[in-house]
């Protein structure tokens, strides 16, 4: 993975001691709350309901045993014990204090870690897809290009104050685990005619109180000029994005206001004063930052051990978490690991210090010492034999991290709500656990199948509840807590937005709503048919009579 | 009008607080210094706007409050949680 150079190192160093100054002079008042303010968002510190909060940046969702430890340290030192993993592949810290900040980013320093653009109006920690490198059907890491993005982007002088925060994903495969369409700039990998490497871009994707599904607007970009054509991108949006309100800042609703088309010329034009220019990346440099992710030194192994069916044979429990949460890798006698943070009635995508450092461990003797977090709020060990895959198993059981349940009902995108957050109308956390404790029984989860249930606690839709299978907005009425929900949304290939399904349901209801819908699924549903599958196939009605027949 | 308390974030630590009868600023809801009026609102916010000055508390506001026997009660649910923690939690469990 990528290790700093002494240009990373100078400049996390010099952040730390400038924000270690910027937080003494507002101790002692030289600096007052509108002062401070945009310099501790800049470096990733808000101020929540309870306390502050501090996001600290992992670079495309990767990390080393030595930064996940480092984490643990902080959760441990300096928080209560535990951090929360974000939809951008992020770690929240929920109660550091102002005066402990300067310390949680020279400690962080040490493990190449910082809070750089984790706030603000500037381009934001940059996702991949969790499996990347490893993927089964993948055409190239996209970390590469996700470690040159983030060189660009850090710090960019013209881009630190754009119209509103910008966020961009990459992948390299071919089925969309990064959500890339509700991304201000999605770019998903693909090859030209002769084989050459380059990217699908779509612009203007975004959920927030305005839900936009992104579009194309070139199919092929060239490698080398990735560089080139997103600051082209950027440069028609700083220009011409709104300024003047707030909730129409950002870059989707630039280009449904000129409209696709118009918005691509606009960048091809820009892009033409650009093109083959300083920002045109040398193959020496790609070659550089490839060498950082080049694949660890693999086993050569049988694929399909025989102890693998034996343990599988034996223990329902390992098969089962074999079924959910093991991946296919491209590497024969390998596998990807897929960790959840969603255990029955636990807080979606929380982990303690002391899980943080088991998996820590796993990954330093089964994983070639990496980690990944991924934007579904759980971990990835990208690189274990199979082989291994029971003392992993039994590694994770231990710490209660090994609950097989990926991709499955329980499996929520779920934002912190009001039970953390100052922006939030409702808690979403007490949600998430209740519906969790009501799907407990994991074989129910499995013959309900592939689900994917997102939960935002307000209108910004943190929690990704435009593109839930299922999703749930939480919304105020006269100081009470309601939710509404919404039906067949998806961020996958097809990406779309759910529809509202009808009126909210209050806390007390929303259990229930949960459990009729899944019921009147199981009802209607065809062999073999997903829920998403049989909502496209039979759309809102059958739900919506179900839902409000009492009402 | 409500009982109005008024509550903010301790700058140092950003935990929430309130300011008390005795002129301090407490975690506790308990013991916070009640506006029965305007007027007396209107003091406790100059107090309030004291603290913030002398780099105490950020943003502080009022917040309506309930007098029961069994003590002060917030009347709404984010003020609820601001004072009694989230509902339940990881370092919790």
């Amino acid at each position: 993975m990528y290790r700093y150079d002494e240009f990373d190192e100078a400049l996390v160093r010099e952040r730390v001691a400038q924000f270690s100054d910027q937080v003494q002079r507002r101790l002692n008042g030289e600096l007052n709350e509108d002062e401070f303010k945009p310099l501790r968002l800049m470096n990733g510190l808000y101020l929540q309901l309870h306390a502050y909060m501090f996001r600290i940046a992992i670079p495309y969702g990767t990390l080393s045993s030595v930064q996940l430890r480092k984490l643990a340290h902080v959760a441990r030192t300096y928080d209560k014990g535990y951090g929360h993993i974000t939809t951008r592949q992020n770690m929240q810290f929920n109660w550091p204090r102002l005066e402990d900040a300067p310390a949680i980013l020279s400690d962080l320093a040490d493990a190449q870690l910082h809070a750089i653009q984790t706030s603000g109006n500037c381009i934001r920690n940059t996702t991949a897809d969790q499996y990347a490198g490893v993927a089964a059907d993948e055409i190239a890491d996209p970390r590469h290009y996700c470690e040159i993005i983030r060189q660009w982007s850090t710090l960019h002088p013209e881009f630190s104050f754009l119209p509103r925060k910008f966020k961009i994903a990459v992948t390299g495969a071919e089925e969309d685990r990064a959500a890339l369409r509700t991304h201000d700039i999605g770019l998903r990998m693909r090859r030209d005619a002769d084989g050459n490497p380059g990217f699908e871009v779509m612009v203007g994707g975004g959920l927030g109180r305005t839900p936009v599904v992104g579009v194309t607007i070139r199919e092929f970009l060239p490698e080398e000029h990735l560089l080139s054509y997103l600051e082209s991108t950027l440069r028609v949006y700083n220009q011409l994005g709104r300024r003047d309100n707030i909730h129409k800042a950002r870059i989707k609703i630039l280009v449904q206001s000129v409209g696709r088309d118009a918005f691509a010329r606009m960048v091809e034009e820009e892009w033409a004063q650009l093109r083959d220019g300083y920002l045109t990346l040398p193959q020496e440099e790609l070659d550089t930052i490839a060498r950082y992710f080049a694949p660890p030194p693999y086993e050569t192994l049988e694929d399909s051990p025989p102890e693998l069916e034996l343990w599988q044979s034996t223990s329902p429990g390992f098969a089962a978490w074999m079924n959910e949460n093991v991946a296919a890798h491209k590497q024969a006698g390998y596998a990807i690991v897929n960790i959840s943070l969603k255990p029955e009635g636990g807080v979606p995508g929380d982990i303690t210090a002391e899980q943080m450092d088991v998996v820590a461990d796993l990954a330093e003797r089964y994983s070639f010492s990496e980690i990944r977090a991924t934007h579904e709020q759980n971990l990835v060990l990208p690189y274990v034999r199979k082989l291994d895959l029971m003392a992993v198993w039994q590694g994770l059981q231990q710490a209660g991290l090994a609950t097989a349940n990926i991709g499955l009902i329980s499996d929520m995108i779920c934002c912190p709500g009001l039970d953390y957050c100052n922006l939030a109308n409702t808690r979403s956390i007490p949600v998430a656990q209740e519906i969790s404790e009501r799907f407990a029984d994991l074989s129910k989860q499995r013959d309900i199948g592939p689900l994917k249930i997102k939960m935002s606690g307000c209108i910004n839709a943190c929690g990704h509840h435009h593109v839930g299978h299922i999703g749930i907005l939480g919304v105020d009425k006269k100081g009470q807590e309601y939710y509404q929900i919404t039906l067949g949304g998806s961020a996958e290939n097809e990406t779309t937005l759910g529809n509202i399904v009808g009126p909210a349901f209050s806390a007390a209801e929303i259990g229930d709503a949960m459990e009729t819908i899944v019921d009147t699924y199981l009802t209607i549903r065809e062999e073999g048919e997903s829920f998403l599958e049989t909502y496209r196939r039979v759309g809102q009605q059958p739900f919506k009579e179900t839902l409000y027949a009492a009402h | 009008m409500y009982l109005k308390a008024i509550t903010a974030n301790r700058l140092r630590d950003g935990r929430v607080v309130y300011l008390s009868e005795a002129g301090n600023w407490s975690q506790s809801l308990e013991g916070s210094r009640l506006a029965r009026d305007e007027e007396e609102l209107q003091s406790l916010l100059d107090q309030a706007e004291v603290s913030v000055l002398r780099n105490e508390v950020v943003a502080p506001y009022a917040i309506d409050v309930l007098e029961l026997d069994s003590g002060y009660l917030t009347t709404r649910c984010r003020e609820e949680i601001r004072s009694t923690g989230p509902s339940r939690r990881t370092d919790a469990a």
